[in-house]
């Protein structure tokens, strides 16, 4: 445990459980050794032994005295400030009790490691709280701390929150780009690495749309402010993985609801166990001291504290691998998936184009060149996929006229190439040989007044679709495609992925009902998530089980009304996402039987005697500490471990 | 109206469960929450009360936990 790491607060509790620590051990051992407490001297030794006890039980639990004074004064007893300190007071009364009839004074110091232990674990819960929040802090590095805002021709740097959109501010090479806004004098490359995971640093030029969170490479830019801090793509992230433990899961509000009952349950039948066994058999002093070792573990801490810890932890593990979970409730439900629905464009397959097939292929060649030069000087994804599978250079010296919504013409001497939708050739009059419906999109080449031939472009897969669905179905989930493609182009996008099943021809808008009727077929245990691109398909995402959003920075639409975002445009983060999730509710699940196991072992093996408070206290803090520590492992997840 | 603060010294997850409650009771208070891993009060209330409301819930904040501070 490093020193520097700890706040002057809890260096201040630590030296306390320290000093405590070892005068009670001191204490404890010579009064073992020596037996102090039954010292033949003139029968007051115990009283002696009595008040150094209650000297360190003073020393180390003042504020705990404290706080359940004003809690008894502020009306709300039952807290486990209260309840500690009743169960010490007994033990130090039955001690007294016992030396004072003569008999062995022992249980000072037990009530004294009580209070002692009970702070220790307190002091354990908070630096495992602080550290969980600093780790989840430390992976979410996003947070710009300044921006030079030029003003009245001077450099100004100033709290990004302070500066107004319209206002130019200038990045440094090395510096975080503070705020979004467009580019307007500079160029540069930026590391979008902690927004969206993508490795390859970004070209920006003047005009270039920049987000903030990015960071400046190469050289120094001036970014003329678009957006104010507050509605700036990096504190929207902030502010949704900060307010995600405000979605409560269902594990949570169990534990809520279940903390609220535990507390007076177990007070009550300390009650009944002080009172009830001791009314047949006359032992008071024993009974009462098995329904003071209740009073030590009826503090439900180590749940309180360690199932919304795991819950932030795994959300926390889950950002930094640039997934943002929106709340508890979500990933809980996440874990659960079985049936995956993906809109195909943005998901399935990735923004990129390429041409499938050229019809009639014995003119391929021609085809090609003849469209290549057409296309030249688009910036269109079609146009880059037709020069790319041509791959040359050609006819420079074209004059080309771009119609728009229709395609291309190009002309040389008399020579007219016409690229472009079959309503650009009904315009021009050229018949088209009869149409058969596939894959993507047409592209109809036509030279000098006379049909030459047509090129079909599709927008690809992704590299990973396959595998990704594979593992899917791997764990027994069922995927469906939604899709605008038709029947056979589905079907067969459909087999090359291995999905199950397709839904296809669908407009927009069926897409809707389409989930709505998967929605209304399945049975109650399953969960149905939606994964799109978060372009259009915010309804979708809304209606569904889990709405996910697929490479949606910058989107806010995508990041509204999605409940999980891939921030990264990799479909693997579906995969990510869900062993993180399992992988918090197994961990949630593991803590929540486990102290409710210990605890009730506690409670009964104290009931018949055998545990003494040692063994209830050792126990009730041992749980707490182990089920912090369990939650902390979560967080391995995250960045930098597989 | 809903508005988010950050919380200072907000030490055990119980008392923000117990300040959560006792807030929920005040009236125009719509829904209340006292977020202890990311010290977060997150209050969604009436617009024409929402600084008594805001106040009110500072003080009951303050009995449970003396040190608690709502960051404003």
């Amino acid at each position: 445990m490093k020193h520097k790491e700890l706040t002057r607060r809890e260096r201040r509790f630590l030296f306390r459980i320290v000093t405590a620590l070892a005068a009670f051990l001191a204490l404890l051992i010579t009064d073992r050794c020596i037996g102090l407490s039954e010292g033949a001297v003139e029968g007051f030794h115990w009283a002696f032994v009595f008040l150094l006890y209650l000297g360190i039980y003073l020393w180390i639990g003042y504020d705990v005295l404290l706080r359940a004074a004003r809690n008894l004064v502020g009306g709300s007893p039952l807290d486990e400030n209260f309840l500690m300190c009743v169960a010490t007071f007994g033990a130090f009364a039955l001690g007294i009790w016992h030396a004072a009839r003569g008999e062995r004074a022992e249980g000072f110091d037990e009530a004294c490691a009580v209070l002692l232990f009970y702070q220790v674990g307190e002091f354990f819960q908070g630096y495992a709280t602080g550290k969980a929040r600093r780790s989840v802090s430390a992976l979410m590095e996003i947070r710009p701390d300044f921006a030079h805002v030029l003003r009245n021709g001077t450099i100004e740097t100033v709290d990004p929150s302070e500066v107004l959109p319209g206002e130019r501010i200038c990045v440094m090479p090395g510096e975080r780009i503070p705020l979004d806004g467009v580019l307007v004098k500079g160029e540069s490359t930026l590391d979008a690495r902690a927004l969206t995971g993508e490795s390859l640093p970004q070209e920006v030029r003047e005009g270039s749309g920049v987000l903030s969170g990015c960071i400046n490479l190469t050289s120094q830019i001036e970014i003329c402010v678009e957006k104010a801090f507050y509605e700036s793509t990096v504190s929207r992230i902030l502010e949704m993985v900060e307010n995600a433990s405000d979605k409560k899961s269902r594990a949570e509000h169990f534990i809520s609801r279940f903390a609220t009952v535990y507390t007076p349950t177990v007070v009550g039948l300390a009650l009944v166990l002080a009172i009830l066994p001791s009314l047949f058999t006359g032992d008071w002093a024993s009974w009462i001291y098995r329904a003071l070792s209740f009073l030590v573990v009826s503090c439900p801490c180590a749940l309180v504290i360690s199932v919304p810890m795991t819950f932030f932890v795994g959300i926390g593990a889950a950002s930094s691998r640039q997934i943002m979970v929106k709340g508890s409730n979500y990933l809980e439900q996440f874990s659960r998936v079985n049936i995956y629905v993906f809109d195909k464009t943005g998901t399935l397959t990735g923004g990129r184009f390429s041409v499938r097939a050229v019809l009639p292929a014995d003119r391929r060649e021609e085809i090609l060149r003849l469209a290549a030069i057409a296309e030249q000087n688009s910036s269109h994804p079609i146009a880059g996929s037709i020069r790319a599978a041509w791959g040359k250079e050609e006819g420079r010296d074209y004059v080309l006229t771009n119609l728009a919504g229709f395609g291309v013409r190009a002309e040389r001497e008399g020579d007219v190439i016409l690229c472009g939708n079959a309503g650009l050739m009904r315009e021009y009059g050229i018949l088209l040989p009869k149409a058969e419906k596939t894959v993507g999109t047409t592209v109809y080449v036509a030279r000098n007044g006379a049909y030459v031939g047509e090129i079909r472009v599709a927008d690809e897969e992704r590299a990973e679709a396959r595998e990704v669905i594979s593992s899917l179905h791997d764990q027994g989930a069922r995927t469906v495609m939604l899709t605008g493609d038709c029947e056979s182009v589905a079907r067969e996008i459909a087999s090359e992925l291995g999905i199950s099943e397709y839904r296809a021809s669908l407009l927009p808008q069926d897409k809707v009902s389409e989930v709505e009727r998967l929605l209304k077929e399945k049975k109650a245990r399953d969960v149905l998530c939606f994964v799109g691109d978060g372009i259009n398909d915010a309804p979708v995402l809304m209606r569904s089980d889990i709405g996910i959003a697929m490479g949606g920075v910058g989107s806010d639409a995508a990041i509204e009304a999605a409940d999980v975002v891939l921030m990264k445009d990799d479909l693997r983060g579906l995969l990510t996402a869900q062993r993180i999730a399992k992988r918090t509710m197994r961990t949630v699940r593991q803590n929540i039987v486990f102290s409710l196991a210990v605890k009730g072992a506690i409670l009964l093996l104290s009931a018949f005697g055998i545990a003494n408070m040692w063994i209830a206290i050792f126990g009730d803090v041992g749980v707490a500490v182990l089920a912090i520590l369990n939650a902390m492992r979560v967080g391995r997840l995250g960045k930098g471990a597989e | 109206m809903k508005k988010s603060y950050r919380m200072e010294n907000l030490e055990c997850a119980h008392c923000a469960a117990k300040m959560e409650r006792a807030i929920a009771k005040l009236k125009g208070v719509q829904s209340v929450t006292v977020n202890f891993m990311a010290q977060r009060f997150i209050l969604e209330a009436d617009d024409a009360s929402f600084e008594t409301i805001l106040e009110q819930a500072e003080a009951i904040c303050r009995k449970v936990e003396p040190d608690c501070r709502i960051l404003r």
